[in-house]
């Protein structure tokens, strides 16, 4: 590493930022992966793997991704839920590989609920 | 790089890793590689978290779930409950006693929630050794700033508008102290970072140098900038081994990159630093003999003036200031002196950090802001008092400062505020005691630290505290006379005023205190040959209540000295005679019948 100059200090601390956003929990919107038991089983885990990738391949910063057990429905499994920064809670069900990238772009990135494949808007109460 | 869903930061402060955190993070690393997540999930070792008592502790982002006391048994589990099926284990949660539920989120644990992390801003969050972790979380954009748009005038102008005080002790304004070394004739002038922190139980500094170290580096080179000095030292004590690493690393990080160095981001701005091991004796913090110490001779303070601004290391112009002092500095210039003035009370700006410790349920690192009162840092922050004790006071300070009792816990942190006890702010230790603390044996144990802390430079300081040790060592053993109260008094001034540097002028607080506030406490010693809180063996005596006593043998048993006796099942006695006091006996009674007085 040579000596820097103030641009190049610039551009290190916006590349270290992408990866250190999901430390902050700073982030416009986050995807939860339900992985239970029966998230798993059903293919939760290409649908965790196909999402890294695409979250990877078109370079999206401030998403966050987590995972979370069971949702209770677990015939509608694989299940995920997408929360945009200031809107409620979206419920996605019976999710593939593509459904997810789709899911990703259009909603997580830019914040328009994907319909066709919407389970259910809001969550449960927590108590 | 960007594919990771998760971060573990694990705590690898000095605190959590003899707790076995290092050991923790390898079994967390092999077991994410046994599932096939390391390229999902990243484990982060960073610096001290502050929440000690309960280490080792992880933080898993971005959901903030915070884990504590981890084990490497349960490592296995915790992997593929949490990381592969995504249910948060309850068991290594948090709760403040065994009752209460487990508090899952980090913000939500009362010892975090309360707390204002300025100096600490990013402790916890970034890896030491990583020199982009800082930068990405804003590290030496401060500096970028400082290069680019300000002179040095305009630097501690700054730094004056926020009326930063010195975090060392005694509070100096910051900004002044810079303008007197930029103003003084001289040169080359030098920028020193006292890490002595020779406290006994305090950890501030050290905390901050081995999870942020960069933090300490950029505000030195902005004062540097601003002073007009090109070489920094960074004095730190030997007995620090891992932050003297990590600041190590650190400076060469910052070399490589070219924000420490000649030509500072093209700035034409030079500043070279080093770090100089310190030996470990108290008197060593104060100024002017850790100049003697960088300089290579015995660590003895001298007269000021002339003050280090004027004649410092090899008598150039010198500007020495504490660790969490140029923690702040940073902050500061990104932020605002405005900003940095809304936090605090009048005279007292910004936070302080202290160690807590002592008869405190969360012991560890707390960063608050200055106006929190102390019961709000001992039981919402501290989460109270042990067991069913009863809060008894506060040793604000160390060796230099003084006690605060229980009824004046309504006092602020505030430099003013705690002088005005008769304690001081000191550089951040807190130690909490309950009602099983005696205070003369307290006084007693601060003034041996300090009695062989100091130089022998001066005869007061040398001999009068011998003196009052010997005093307090004669109370505490039942040997007190009448005149010991009036004598300890007229030393503790004869000291304070005749001493040359602030061990001997703080020296005697710690009885002064205990004297002001638990005076009837060294009159039981001296006149009743009591020890009230049962602290002090030698004036406890030891009976057995005949009406509970069941017989059962188990202190006679348990008795070093054979001096109890009696028939099974029958009453037993103590013979005074060969009693020693140990207290074995009173430990072991299943029926409370040994009376202690
Ligand atoms: C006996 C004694 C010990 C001291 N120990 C320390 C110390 O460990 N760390 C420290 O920063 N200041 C210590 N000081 C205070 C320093 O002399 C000095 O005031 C301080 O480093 C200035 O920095 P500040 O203005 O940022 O507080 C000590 C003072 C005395 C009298």
């Amino acid at each position: 590493m040579g000596k820097l100059t103030i641009e190049e200090l610039r551009k290190i601390r916006e590349k270290a930022k992408r990866s250190t956003n999901l430390r902050d929990a700073q982030g416009k919107a986050k995807i939860t992966v339900h992985m239970g038991t029966c998230g798993i089983a059903s293919g939760a885990r290409e649908v965790m793997d196909a999402l890294l990738d695409a979250i990877d391949r078109y370079g999206i910063r401030d998403v966050l991704v987590t995972t979370s057990g069971c949702a209770g429905l677990c015939s509608h499994e694989p299940m995920a839920t997408v929360e945009y920064h200031g809107s409620p809670p979206v419920k996605y069900a019976k999710l593939t590989p593509e459904k997810i990238e789709r899911i990703l772009l259009e909603h997580a990135d830019k914040g328009h609920m994907v319909e066709e494949y919407a389970l259910a808007i809001g969550s449960e109460k927590m108590s | 790089m960007d594919k990771f869903r998760s971060h573990l930061l694990v705590c690898t402060g000095t605190g959590c890793v003899s707790n076995g955190a290092f050991d923790v993070k390898k079994a967390l690393e092999m077991e994410l590689q046994k599932h096939k997540l390391e390229q999902e999930i990243q484990v982060i070792g960073t610096g001290c978290n502050g929440f000690c008592e309960r280490g080792p502790v992880m933080l898993v982002q971005p959901e903030g779930i915070f884990y504590q006391r981890l084990t490497v048994k349960d490592i296995p589990y915790l992997v593929e409950e949490h990381f592969l099926k995504g249910r948060p284990v309850k068991k290594l949660m948090y709760s403040p006693t065994l009752k209460e539920d487990k508090v899952p989120l980090m913000r939500d644990i009362g010892f975090f929630k309360d707390q204002i992390l300025v100096a600490l801003r990013n402790r916890g969050m970034i890896d030491p050794e990583v020199i982009e972790d800082y930068i990405a979380h804003d590290g030496y954009m401060a500096l970028e700033r400082v290069l680019t748009e300000m002179t040095p005038e305009q630097v501690i102008t700054e730094i004056k508008n926020s009326q930063l005080r010195g975090r060392g002790g005694a509070g100096f304004p910051t900004g002044l102290k810079w303008e007197f070394c930029k103003r003084a004739q001289g040169s080359p002038k030098y920028i020193v970072c006292n890490g002595d922190e020779g406290d006994p139980g305090a950890f501030m500094d050290r905390s901050i140098l081995e999870a942020d170290p960069h933090c300490v580096l950029e505000g030195m080179t902005i004062g540097a900038f601003a002073i007009g000095a090109q070489e920094g030292i960074l004095y730190v004590r030997d007995e620090y081994p891992l932050a003297i690493k990590r600041l190590r690393i650190a400076i060469k990080q910052a070399m490589e990159f070219g924000l420490l160095g000649n030509d500072i981001l093209g700035s034409g701005f030079n500043f070279n630093v080093r770090v100089v091991r310190g030996g470990g004796a108290f008197v060593c913090g104060e100024e002017t003999a850790l100049m003697a110490s960088i300089e290579g001779v015995e660590g003895r303070p001298r007269f000021r003036p002339p003050f280090p601004a004027q004649k410092g290391i090899w008598g150039k112009p010198t500007n020495i200031n504490n660790v969490e002092t140029w923690a702040n500095v940073p902050a500061i210039m990104l932020r605002g002196a405005e900003w940095f003035a809304s936090l605090g009370t009048k005279t007292s700006k910004g936070t302080k950090i202290f160690a807590l410790v002592g008869a405190i349920n969360n012991s560890g690192l707390v960063e608050v802001p200055m106006g929190i009162s102390i019961e709000r840092i001992v039981f919402d922050i501290g989460g109270g008092i042990p067991g069913d004790k009863k809060f008894k006071a506060v040793q604000i300070g160390g060796p230099s400062g003084g006690c605060i009792p229980a009824e004046l816990k309504d006092t602020i942190i505030d430099y003013e505020s705690l002088t005005r006890t008769g304690a001081i702010m000191g550089s951040g230790g807190l130690v909490v005691m309950d009602e099983t603390t005696c205070m003369v044996d307290l006084a007693r144990y601060f003034l041996e630290f300090t009695q062989s802390e100091s130089c022998g430079k001066c005869t007061f300081c040398r001999i009068g505290t011998k003196r009052m040790l010997e005093i307090l060592t004669r109370i505490c053993q039942g040997d007190g006379r009448a005149e010991d109260i009036p004598l300890l008094e007229d030393l503790a001034r004869k000291i304070s005023e005749s001493s040359l540097c602030g061990l001997g002028q703080t020296a005697p607080n710690p009885v002064l205190t205990t004297l002001k506030y638990f005076k009837s406490e060294y009159e039981a010693h001296i006149y009743n040959k009591k020890c009230p809180a049962h602290v002090c063996t030698k004036l406890l005596t030891f009976t057995i209540n005949p009406a509970k006593c069941i017989g059962c043998t188990l202190c006679t048993k348990s008795c070093p000295t054979g001096a109890i006796s009696g028939e099974r099942k029958q009453a037993h006695v103590i013979d005074q005679v060969k009693c020693i006091q140990c207290g074995q006996c009173f430990y072991v009674c299943p029926v409370e019948a040994i009376v202690r007085e």
